[in-house]
């Protein structure tokens, strides 16, 4: 008898494509987080198969910090035109400006922590009823624990003790009025899936996760890249380096690593070999053993 | 990694049980351990945390701890996911929490599974939580289970503690009716037999667990004989390049399909014949189980989300009355005469609960047909009707096509899984 088999990535896939299509279904009103960081590219990308030969049926919403790598707007306008989406920019700097978030001061100041004002406020003018994000539970253990659809009260906070069961492949997504759902498409990945989905499918990333060179410092043992919204102590003595992203975040609490690989190829054997977590570089997580957890009870993504 | 040996990757589900001190956590951390799978920054992060804990080695447990809450109490409360890979496949750990309080945990975690690991204590043998596990993985439809004889330092490495725990554990899964089952004698703690070879277990000549992980044939394991596709998602395009495209998006439940074939659209009963199957790389030849596509059909009938389309000669259950095995998750009990809703494939419907047939003791499995009190982390057999037909296959022979969930419609929250009889 013929064998039928898929490939740990074709499930991996098919399981995505299968999850975008019940949020199409049970949602009046989605959206796609879009970040223009690896993984929401690679759920943008399947969210373009889930309904091909149709348009990706919600749009997507970049909660813009204001701290970007330029590479990365760059890369987030083209793309959004080629696949022909409708991006919804949701602005840090306003929420700044109207006083509902506060900047952090000093240092280590980072606008990280208040995308989730941000964040609550364009669900809330949009009326999302659900916002799709890329994270995986592979990145960090508060996450492990995260369902593939998250309940969010009416205060967009995430309870980790009262979730949902989830079971087989049957999402339940039904709500009362003012609550909404967070939905993960890409849960079961890791990073090493999703460089090897990029490799297969021959997607395109921005230009900074490949190595190339660039004016940095050093904190805390993570490599920065020098920017205008970062403050460098006297000590922190800038350097030109041969580097490149493993995420991309906020540029004020993402880290770079030395690296020569300047080939998705390059980048898998690297991957492979290393010996940190990517959510190494991440400042953001630092800051407790419980960082992640506090701040998605919060409503972080 | 080579570059290009993913793509011959097989992914594969398993699922952990156990209690606090059969040595689950620490088979967990030894296989991410001896894989390779753990970084460096984890490794330091755990080794801090057993410090403060004035912990004298590296506790390897503390990788699968994820809350704070769970920290706290030194307990797993919730069911956690880990990865890792070999070459050869990528594997995904449900780690479930084994105690009773746990049950909707246990088979939460084994709902998505092709295997299930049960750690027995070589020191113990069979123990109530044995019965208990193993019942659940055959409740829920794991094809393949692997009893893990473990602790086997503390018994000298012998072959006859391993011989008799086999033994018994044999004669009581007889009567389970589960497809593949495997014994394989270990020490978590030292790693003989998890991902290295044992020295000291000559008599022993089958593979470790990792051997028996990355080669148990799972092929098999999804229904490729009675073809069922629930469809999801109705795509029309409207654009001048596809102006007349009607697409029905959904993964397939069981069987393989392929254009040309004659099939039928249930609830209708509207035939027609398989135009393309489509995805964004181009149109394939035939798709099977569990793989998200989109049919056409050549002739034009009405069909939306919760229709399903099947082979005309292999049809399910056309149903409002269905008998089921029902797991119940919630602090409320469940209501004789209830009223709830239910998924099932891409179908929303209601049901009222008719009749609780009997409940199971999880520990003996013996029915209990006096006490029919379903509360949380209960087993029971009941039957419902529903407000509209079901399309449903016995979960036995379909795991997609006879499950459901059970949704209170005052709350939302899922209260129960159900397995269709």
């Amino acid at each position: 008898m013929q064998s039928y088999n898929l490939t740990h990535l074709q499930e991996l896939e098919a399981e995505a494509i299968y999850i975008l299509r019940e949020v199409a279904s049970q949602f009046e009103n989605p959206a796609l987080l879009f970040s223009g960081g690896k993984d929401s590219i690679i759920v943008a990308h399947m969210a373009r198969k889930a309904f091909w030969p149709g348009k990706i049926p919600f749009p997507l919403v970049h909660v813009d910090t204001g701290h970007n790598f330029p590479e990365t707007i760059e890369f987030r306008d083209r793309f959004v035109e080629n696949i022909g989406a409708n991006l919804i920019i949701g602005s840090v700097q306003q929420s700044i400006d109207e006083g509902k978030a506060i900047e952090e001061k000093g240092y280590n100041a980072s606008r990280n922590a208040l995308q989730t004002v941000t964040l609550l406020d364009t669900i809330e003018e949009h009326r999302f009823d659900c916002a799709m994000g890329g994270a995986r539970r592979d990145e960090e253990k508060a996450r492990a624990k995260e369902r593939f659809f998250s309940h969010r009260d009416d205060f967009g906070q995430w309870d980790p003790k009262n979730q949902r069961p989830e079971l087989w492949n049957i999402f339940n997504g039904k709500k009362h009025m003012g609550e909404h759902f967070r939905v993960f498409p890409i849960s079961n990945w890791t990073e090493m899936d999703v460089w090897q989905y990029i490799l297969h499918e021959k997607i395109e990333i921005p230009s900074i996760y490949l190595a190339h060179e660039r004016d940095v410092f050093v904190r805390d043992g993570v490599v920065m890249s020098t920017c205008d919204f970062i403050e460098q102590r006297d000590t922190e003595q800038t350097t030109r380096m041969q580097v490149r992203f493993r995420t991309i975040g906020d540029a004020t609490c993402t880290g770079a690593v030395e690296s020569n690989a300047d080939t998705i190829e390059k980048i898998i054997e690297e991957v492979a070999a290393a010996r940190t977590t990517e959510r190494g570089t991440r400042s953001d997580d630092k800051r407790s053993e419980a960082a992640m957890e506090d701040r998605k009870k919060q409503g972080y993504f | 990694m080579e570059s290009k040996s993913y793509l011959d990757m097989e992914l594969l589900r398993f699922s952990t049980a156990g209690s606090v001190d059969d040595g689950k956590s620490t088979l967990i951390g030894r296989m991410l351990y001896d894989s390779k799978s753990i970084f460096q920054d984890q490794y330091d992060a755990i080794e801090a945390s057993s410090k403060k804990k004035g912990e004298t080695s590296v506790n390897l447990a503390l990788l699968t701890d994820g809350l704070r809450s769970e920290r706290e109490q030194g307990i797993t409360i919730d069911v956690a996911y880990r990865y890792f890979a070999t070459p050869k496949r990528k594997f995904i750990i449900a780690d479930t929490p084994g105690h009773i309080q746990y049950t909707r945990n246990m088979v939460t975690g084994a709902s998505t599974s092709n295997l299930s690991i049960i750690l027995i204590d070589a020191r113990k043998g069979i123990i109530e939580q044995t019965y208990r596990h193993t019942f659940i993985a055959s409740l829920l439809g794991i094809p393949h289970v692997v009893f893990c004889i473990n602790k086997m330092d503390l018994v000298e490495y012998s072959e006859e503690t391993f011989e008799s725990i086999k033994k018994d554990t044999e004669a009581f899964v007889s009567k389970l009716g589960i497809k593949d089952i495997n014994f394989i004698p270990i020490s978590a703690l030292n790693g003989d037999n998890v991902v290295n070879k044992s020295v000291n277990m000559d008599w022993y000549q089958g593979g470790t667990l990792l051997y028996l992980l990355e080669n148990i044939h799972i092929g098999s394991d999804h229904n490729h004989v009675d073809c069922r596709f629930p469809v999801q998602y109705v795509i029309r395009p409207q654009s001048d390049e596809f102006h007349d495209y009607r697409g029905y998006a959904g993964r397939i439940a069981g069987g393989v399909f392929k254009p040309g074939d004659k099939v039928t659209a249930l609830p209708s009963g509207f035939s027609s014949t398989i135009k393309s199957i489509d995805t964004m790389a181009g149109p394939v030849e035939e798709a099977f189980a569990p793989m998200s596509v989109t049919l056409t059909l050549e002739d034009e009938i009405d069909i939306s989300r919760g229709d399903m389309i099947v082979r005309e000669n292999n049809q399910p259950n056309i149903t409002q009355d269905v008998d089921l095995m029902v797991c119940w998750l919630n602090e409320k009990p469940l209501q004789l005469r209830g009223k709830y809703a239910i998924k099932h494939t891409s179908n929303d419907v209601r049901c009222v609960v008719k009749e609780i047939k009997y409940k199971v003791d999880i520990n003996t499995l013996h029915r209990l047909e006096d006490d029919k009190e379903i509360k949380m982390n209960d087993i029971g057999r009941i039957s419902v009707r529903t407000t509209k037909p079901l399309f449903t296959d016995e979960y036995k022979r379909n795991r997609a096509t006879g499950s459901l969930i059970i949704i209170d419609e005052a709350t939302n929250e899922t209260v129960g899984a159900g397995m269709i009889l």
